[in-house]
């Protein structure tokens, strides 16, 4: 019995070891052909990206499509925009003018050849949806005036002032190109049906059951991709999903495991298998509702901050379930994290613990907030990774003389629960498709639709403003701390848990495939290929 | 000449024998129904040690321990600890009290409601009678774990609403058996003299009817403690009954206990054999009673 865990922890180890070596080893030679079989735990519930926000449209179905610019595939953060469709691109001086070369002899599955129409028509339904269509991420492109096709071979994006997330939100895994023609014939026909320029061609969906695709021989990169073509099967419970990939009747499943699943993986499949981990642009928060006492005063918000052990807790929980960095408003390793020691500046993360909760105590005690004070913690019915930090956040909190009781609230209650306003103090969460403060940070803003807690604060909303329109990187780096700052520290509008941790154990002989820190990126599938 | 003769000592009348005392039924009930006793015992132990929770249990049954995660058994924790390093002793003896808190509340609850609605239902006859059946067969027609999962999720999973909605299901169960009885004793003519000297109904039921249900009153109360019992466990287990981090033996099973099969038996084994054999205890207590009250079997 004791020597099991020692034996999975070497498995483990060499697994991980093997993981790192093998999506960078030069000496690789990508081998054409052969069947990628992947799990999927969500189906799509629509065809079309622009409307939906799950990645059971994204994982089966993005390798059908292009998309202007896209995340490079070999880059670990996810946040290096590189072309797709678009060969190259100019910025003019001020910031304020985007000029895209389309690539020419890009043939959509039907036949007919992309030109700079589609990608301005794709863009027009994304930026301005026909009515009875929905557009989940419109509000991302708020900086943008007009856009423009005046030859079939640009494309123009003119912004109203400089921002810096843009080229990166042009990336965005969603915004799917779609055929300009059909769009103005039936905008609901890429609903239900499937026409794109991507690396492989569509051949079946067949619902609760499976999808799968073929290779496009006429993909624009000539020699990929170098498998023949895929099958996504759909499997929505946890368990029957690593008994297909322990019982080798899938790949790999690329949202992500548990540390116990991938363990358990690792102890059975030994040296078959490999294992890419990724800090995850996916966040716990805890919301404070700002309009009830006592947690309208800052001092109790900052307390309940102060009282958390993250250090202890990320080598605790890591063990168990999805989280592991601590981390501040940026996904750690990417271009704005905060660095290790400003964050240790920052209320409740400083190593000295006991510290720490002293201050917290004397906070409370200052707010007339009694020893045993009690309150209700709302949480999402969700066992990964909701449920144990809902556990250690109570032992936190019990460990600073506060009696606080848990609520789970049944997944599709919980979000218009977070919207009434009905909590005193919530688990909220939020989940990014490519790491940048744009695209993380708009809900801290006073009027985001997202501000659950309903903080009003008009510093946070300028420092949000200014950042995003900053060109300079450290000069945005600089406000970001700022921000940071603000929102953790001194007024303690939500408290950070821990950075959720991506664990994507597949078969060995996978391979052209790199991890990054949003599961809604890298699924084009033109780079995998199969060592046998 | 005397016809009668005289009456020097009062005729001899067979005294009725005196009540045993406690001691005696519960002797007897060891020594003809040793495998009810043995649930007994387990029942009374169960009752012990929920009530002496806070004097037994080791350790702080929702106090994390990261330093003592997923720990085998041991001398420190007898049946080791989980996925928080909580001491998995300490939460199954606290667990305890969830357990029969639930058990007893919804059994009492249940049994009681069920026993008032089938006596009046057997009473009254007729429309009442047709109409009150008929709602018990709609209630009936749901599995019970069913209907206590709707009603769960309806109502919010508070301990108050998890007692209600292992409540609710039952009644109907309580009601038909009690109902029988009930209609056989609705005969008797000391419930026609009840009649005949102008009580009300609420009297008759509650005076001359319900006290003489009361045999198969008890059995059902003891049928239902086990199934009160295991309803709680399954529905935290489901997520539906108690919240993290209370402890109950349902939940104890749920989450990490799965994923750690494996690695952590002891997260599983525990909690599991706790259900097993209280719901063991007291179907073996309800058959005995029911053997020792139900003069058919007696006789038998």
């Amino acid at each position: 019995m004791r020597r099991r865990p020692a034996l999975a922890l070497v498995s483990l180890l060499l697994a991980v070891l093997v993981a790192g070596v093998l999506p960078a080893a030069p000496q690789d030679k990508p081998r054409a052909g052969g069947e990628l079989v992947f799990v999927v735990p969500s189906e799509p519930p629509s065809y079309d990206a622009h409307q939906e926000e799950t990645f059971g449209v994204m994982h089966p179905m993005a390798p059908h499509y292009s998309t202007l610019l896209r995340v490079d595939p070999t880059d670990k953060t996810g946040t290096k925009p590189v072309g797709d469709l678009a060969e190259s691109w100019t910025i003019s001086k001020d910031h304020l003018v985007y000029t895209f070369k389309i690539r020419k002899g890009v043939k959509f599955h039907d036949g007919s050849e992309l030109t700079s129409k589609d990608v301005k028509a794709s863009y027009d339904k994304i930026l301005h949806p026909p009515a009875g269509i929905k557009s989940l991420r419109k509000e991302a492109y708020e900086s943008i005036a007009s856009i423009d096709a005046p030859d079939p071979s640009t494309f123009i994006v003119k912004l109203k002032y400089p921002e810096s997330s843009i080229l990166l939100n042009l990336a965005s895994p969603w915004n799917w190109i779609y055929r300009a023609d059909i769009l103005a014939k039936d905008p609901h026909w890429y609903e239900k049906n499937v026409n794109g320029t991507g690396p492989f061609k569509f051949v079946e969906h067949v619902k609760g059951s499976h999808w799968v695709g073929k290779k496009n021989p006429d993909y624009w990169d000539k020699g990929k991709p170098y498998l023949d073509g895929y099958r996504a099967i759909f499997i929505s419970n946890s368990s029957a999903q690593v008994a297909a990939v322990r019982g080798e009747r899938a790949m790999i499943q690329f949202r992500s495991f548990s540390p116990p699943e991938r363990d358990q993986l690792v102890q059975a499949l030994g040296n078959k298998i490999a294992v890419q981990e990724s800090p995850w642009d996916c966040l716990n928060f805890v919301s404070m509702h700002h309009e009830k006492k006592p947690f309208d005063d800052k001092r109790v918000r900052r307390a309940l901050s102060l009282a958390l052990d993250r250090y202890e807790g990320s080598k605790a929980l890591s063990r168990i379930t999805l989280v592991k960095d601590v981390a501040g408003i940026q996904v750690p390793g990417t271009p704005f994290a905060t660095p290790p020691a400003e964050l240790e500046k920052l209320a409740g993360y400083g190593h000295d613990i006991a510290k720490n909760r002293a201050e917290a105590k004397r906070l409370l005690k200052e707010a007339g907030v009694p020893d045993g004070f009690a309150f209700t913690f709302k949480n999402r019915g969700i066992p990964h990774p909701y449920e144990p930090l809902g556990i250690w956040l109570i032992d936190q909190w019990r460990q600073i003389g506060l009696n606080v009781k848990q609520e789970f609230i049944e997944a599709s209650a919980y979000h218009p629960m977070l919207k009434r306003g009905d909590f005193e103090v919530a688990m909220d969460f939020q989940c990014g498709f490519i790491v940048e403060p744009d695209l993380d940070l708009p809900r801290f803003v006073t009027h985001s639709d997202a501000n659950y807690g309903r903080h009003k604060d008009t510093v946070i909303d300028d420092l949000f403003s200014r950042q995003g329109r900053s060109t300079d990187p450290e000069e945005r780096k600089k406000i970001l701390r700022q921000l940071e700052k603000r929102l953790l520290d001194e007024e303690a509008h939500v408290i950070y848990t821990l950075q959720w941790h991506r664990i994507v154990p597949h078969l060995a002989k996978v391979h052209g495939w790199t991890i990054t820190p949003s599961h809604y990126l890298n699924n084009q599938l033109d780079t995998v290929w199969l060592a046998e | 000449m005397a016809l009668n003769p005289p009456i020097d000592r009062a005729p001899e009348i067979a005294a009725a024998p005196a009540p045993d005392g406690w001691l005696t039924v519960v002797t007897r009930f060891c020594r003809t129904r040793p495998l009810g006793a043995v649930g007994a015992a387990v029942i009374v132990l169960m009752l012990v040690v929920a009530a002496l929770a806070h004097v037994i249990a080791p350790y702080d049954p929702v106090a994390n321990d990261f330093g003592g995660m997923l720990a085998p058994p041991s001398r420190a924790h007898w049946l080791g600890t989980d996925a928080f390093g909580r001491d998995v002793l300490s939460r199954l003896i606290y667990g305890s009290r969830t357990a029969l808190l639930v058990g007893f509340g919804a059994s009492v609850l249940g049994a009681t409601l069920g026993s008032v609605l089938g006596v009046a239902s057997a009473y009254f006859g007729g429309r009442v009678d047709l109409f009150l059946q008929r709602v018990m067969d709609i209630f009936l027609s749901f599995p019970l774990i069913i209907l206590a999962l709707a009603l769960v999720a309806i109502l919010g999973n508070t301990i108050p609403n998890l007692i209600l909605a292992i409540t609710v299901p039952m009644i109907p169960r309580a009601a038909l058996v009690i109902r029988a009885s009930a209609l056989a004793i609705r005969e008797m003519p000391y419930v026609d003299a009840a009649r005949a000297a102008g009580f009300r109904h609420g009297r008759i039921i509650l005076r001359h009817m319900l006290p003489n249900v009361m045999a198969p009153y008890l059995i059902m109360l003891t049928a239902f403690l086990g199934q009160a019992v295991l309803l709680e466990s399954s529905l935290s287990f489901l997520g539906l009954g108690v919240q993290e981090p209370m402890p109950a033996w349902g939940l104890m099973l749920r989450g990490a206990a799965v994923e750690f099969a494996e690695a952590a038996p002891w997260m599983a084994i525990f909690p599991g054999l706790a259900i097993s054999l209280s719901v063991f205890a007291f179907n073996l207590f309800g058959d005995s009673l029911r053997d020792a009250l139900d003069p058919r079997l007696r006789t038998q």
